[in-house]
């Protein structure tokens, strides 16, 4: 087999990325999961994507655990007691991330740091604390090396979420991926300010709208890997996504799209989920054996379906014909009026499908607006995001994601890059982040134009990292080359910058 | 009632508190050397050179005045090159109702509105209007200001506005009248006025990079004259968009960080707390 070769003899690789793609090619001759002819047929048309989970999951693709349990209660697999101090705390948690399966092999959710530790933390000194907390930061960029690796701050002004905040502005790295829990009612002035500082200087954290997040989830929710909304105690099966422009190449017109072409691609792709997630929980033996199942760190009830999808904007421009992105979806009312009505549709015919599983969902799926891969190109923006380079100003462009956002309950976000000047005015930000949170934005990030920490599609990459891949040398994180590809094939480092010279008159 | 305004800006982090927008009124009494704006000074006359210069047929003449066709304008700013009247033919007129749309399509992303120029102080009446409708959305309004028309004039401003931001030029009226093409008498008696009504956000002085005694005549006449925890910006001379005549005058360089230190180290031993240099 020639491509096991390849993988052997990359250099560019690191031996845990070998192991991983070794795994997954032996998991790739497994044929078990019957696909039906027209699945296939969409899949090689580049309709339905599979985002390479592979032909034989055995394992849920997000999985976000109780940690607060391995603290109370510690764990009979892992022969950890409760924790008793901060030492302990951290060390358990370092422990249990090992055992924490995932698409990425990698844990994409770390738990809601500030509150688990908090008690911790106050009970040793600020120095000790800190030294230990840095330790534990580091340890994580180190050995769960994947850009996917998420932490949650819970949004209360406290020590720990200042100290993790402070150690994220000293240490710049890429690894976890941070997102605050705001409330603009419940968040301190103060506070949320120290995060936009941190933001401007290492792209992290990003902002969850709370609000919107408790409504649909309940109070346990959590953000996993890019952006995810999931149920803490459960998480998301998988996630496979329909390529809306390969998709609207099959309309003749928007009507036959919303009316025939969007139903019977929807369809297929809900049987291919629910095939697969039969596969997760009656043939692997993750719900049956794994510890974090059998200790009630997660439970089967707690997770759902991610429905995936990118290139609306494509998809409306195609539909009606504008050839000019600039012209196009988020800066044409029609297009725009036209993605509503797609995601109206797509909304209700995920909503309509009921599926054996997800019982805490009801038994339903929910949507997903996937971030793009590398190999997308720039012919599929992610979910339903603006063309990079045609974004509109500022205000507008959070007015467009405001329309949108709402449909996708397991995630969807804007980014935007701002000039220097930003880097001194927190406050200003914070009236655009607030404003964009009232107006329905479900997630917000940003970072500064000249950073080495950038976000790339969701996730966060150095870009000293990537000029190692350039170098033809190899980089610790997983995902830097996939920061590597969306940078060079998908243009997702040169979006709009958020100037202070944009008239609008 | 309608006001010309040469540009918005939705989103300005750096005219007041906060992400306000900044909006710029066309016209302005002062002919400063080194003005990044000219094209702001005058009101068009309607001459239609800038008609004959354009590239991409976006200005034409229409009952002897001059309309910009925004949709065909390439913003190569040719027009603002060729006008000899320190003016633009790309100015809209807004009526206080249609400006008060714009202000809340984006009302919950803004602590409020900053008016500036030219000179806002030539719209006074407008301004008053708009402010009395800015303030329904429970918005902040702020005025950037050279301090040219007196405040104490129209109460009626000083009562609904929130605060200004002043520019003083120069102190010494010579001086003033060598770089600005007026006096400034009324510029001292509004810096003064503005901090007895409580309503003076900050003062700024642009520090030339050729002329040392000139910058400290002018900091030390401000720093007597104000309030030490008044914010006193000191912004470098950038020769960014300045016309000839000025950089003839006044330099093609920036102002060194040698000479603005040299002028932040004598605010701050004359007593003054609270100096920003941009």
């Amino acid at each position: 087999m020639k491509e096991v070769m390849a993988i052997i003899q990359d250099e560019t690789l690191t031996y845990s990325q070998q192991l991983l793609a070794l795994a997954r090619l032996a998991e790739n001759m497994d044929h078990t999961i019957e696909l039906a002819p027209e699945l296939v047929k969409a899949k090689e048309e580049g309709i339905i994507c599979d985002l390479g989970e592979g032909n034989a999951p055995y394992r849920p693709r997000y999985i976000c655990p109780r940690y607060q349990l391995l603290l109370d209660k510690g764990s009979k697999f892992l022969a950890l007691e409760p924790a008793q101090d901060l030492y302990e705390a951290l060390n358990n948690l370092l422990i249990m991330y090992r055992h924490v399966p995932s698409i990425t092999s990698y844990p994409v959710y770390l738990g809601t740091l500030d509150e688990m530790l908090e008690p911790f933390v106050q009970k040793v000194s600020y120095d000790d604390a800190y030294k230990a907390l840095k330790l534990f930061l580091l340890n994580i960029d180190r050995t769960l090396c994947d850009s996917f690796v998420h932490a949650n701050l819970s949004g209360k002004d406290t020590l720990t979420a200042r100290m993790i905040i402070k150690l994220t502005m000293e240490m710049q790295l890429a690894i976890p991926n941070l997102t605050v829990k705001y409330d603009p009612e419940q968040m301190s002035a103060d506070f949320m300010k120290l995060c936009i500082e941190c933001m401007m200087k290492t792209a992290k954290p990003s902002f969850a709208n709370d609000k919107m997040f408790r409504k649909e989830w309940g109070d346990d929710y959590v953000i996993a890997s890019c952006y995810n909304g999931l149920k803490e105690g459960g998480g998301g099966f998988t996630l496979p996504r329909l390529r809306m422009y390969e998709c609207s190449l099959k309309a003749k017109d928007a009507d036959d799209f919303i009316d025939n072409v969007l139903p019977y691609y929807t369809q297929l792709m809900l049987k291919m989920m629910d095939d697969r997630i039969d596969f997760i929980v009656e043939q692997s033996n993750f719900f049956k054996a794994n510890f974090l199942v059998k200790e009630g760190f997660v439970e089967l009830d707690n997770f759902t379906g991610m429905f995936g999808m990118v290139g609306l904007a494509e998809c409306c421009n195609h539909l009606l014909h504008i050839a000019d992105n600039t012209k196009g979806y988020g800066n044409n009312k029609e297009a725009d009026d036209l993605g509503v009505r797609i995601m109206e549709k797509l909304h209700a015919l995920v909503e309509a499908h009921t599926c054996k599983y997800a019982a805490n969902f009801d038994h339903h799926y929910r949507l997903h607006a996937q971030v793009g891969i590398d190999s997308d190109g720039r012919e599929n923006s992610p979910g339903a995001r603006i063309p990079v380079g045609s974004e509109p100003i500022m205000p507008c462009q959070i007015m467009h994601s405001c329309r949108f956002h709402k449909y996708f309950e397991t995630g969807i976000g804007d980014i935007f890059k701002f000039e220097e000047t930003w880097r001194d005015t927190p406050e200003a930000l914070a009236n655009i982040i607030e404003g964009a949170m009232k107006n329905g934005m479900r997630y917000f990030s940003g970072y500064l134009e000249n950073n080495d920490v950038v976000r790339v599609t969701g996730y966060l990459v150095k870009k000293s990292e990537l000029a190692k891949l350039d170098a033809k040398g190899q980089s610790l994180n997983n995902v830097s080359v996939f920061g590597q590809g969306a940078r060079d094939y998908g243009n997702a480092l040169d979006r709009r910058i958020v100037k202070n010279n944009e008239s609008a008159n | 009632m309608k006001a010309p305004i040469n540009r918005i800006i939705p989103f300005s982090n750096v005219d007041g508190p906060g992400n306000r927008m900044a909006i710029f009124f066309q016209r302005c009494p002062f002919k400063c050397l080194y003005c990044h704006n000219p094209e702001t000074i005058n009101d068009c006359i309607n001459c239609g050179i800038c008609v004959q210069n354009c590239p991409a047929a976006a200005l034409k003449i229409n009952d002897g005045k001059v309309v910009w066709l925004e949709e065909n304008c390439v913003s190569c700013d040719t027009c603002l090159q060729v006008c000899p009247n320190l003016s633009t033919p790309k100015i809209h007129h807004y009526t206080v109702k249609e400006l008060v749309e714009k202000i809340a399509f984006e009302k919950d992303f803004i602590s409020g509105i900053t008016v500036s120029g030219g000179e806002c102080m030539e719209h006074v009446p407008f301004l008053i209007e708009l402010f009395n409708e800015v303030k329904k959305l429970g918005k902040t309004c702020f005025v950037d200001s050279n301090g040219h028309h007196l405040f104490v004039d129209h109460p009626q401003l000083c009562e609904v506005m929130d605060m200004v931001m002043l520019d003083v030029k120069a102190y010494e009226a010579a001086d003033h009248m060598v770089l600005c093409a007026q006096d400034n008498q009324n510029v001292l008696k509004n810096l003064r006025y503005l901090q007895d009504i409580g309503k003076l956000y900050e003062v700024r002085t642009v520090m030339l990079p050729n002329d040392p005694q000139l910058n400290e005549r002018t900091l030390k006449g401000v720093i007597a004259n104000l309030d030490p925890n008044i914010r006193y910006k000191l912004i470098k001379y950038r020769p960014f968009g300045v016309r000839k005549e000025g950089l003839k005058k006044l330099g093609n360089t920036i102002t060194s960080d040698d000479e603005i230190n040299r002028l932040y180290d004598i605010a701050i031993k004359l007593g003054h707390k609270n100096i920003v240099i941009i």
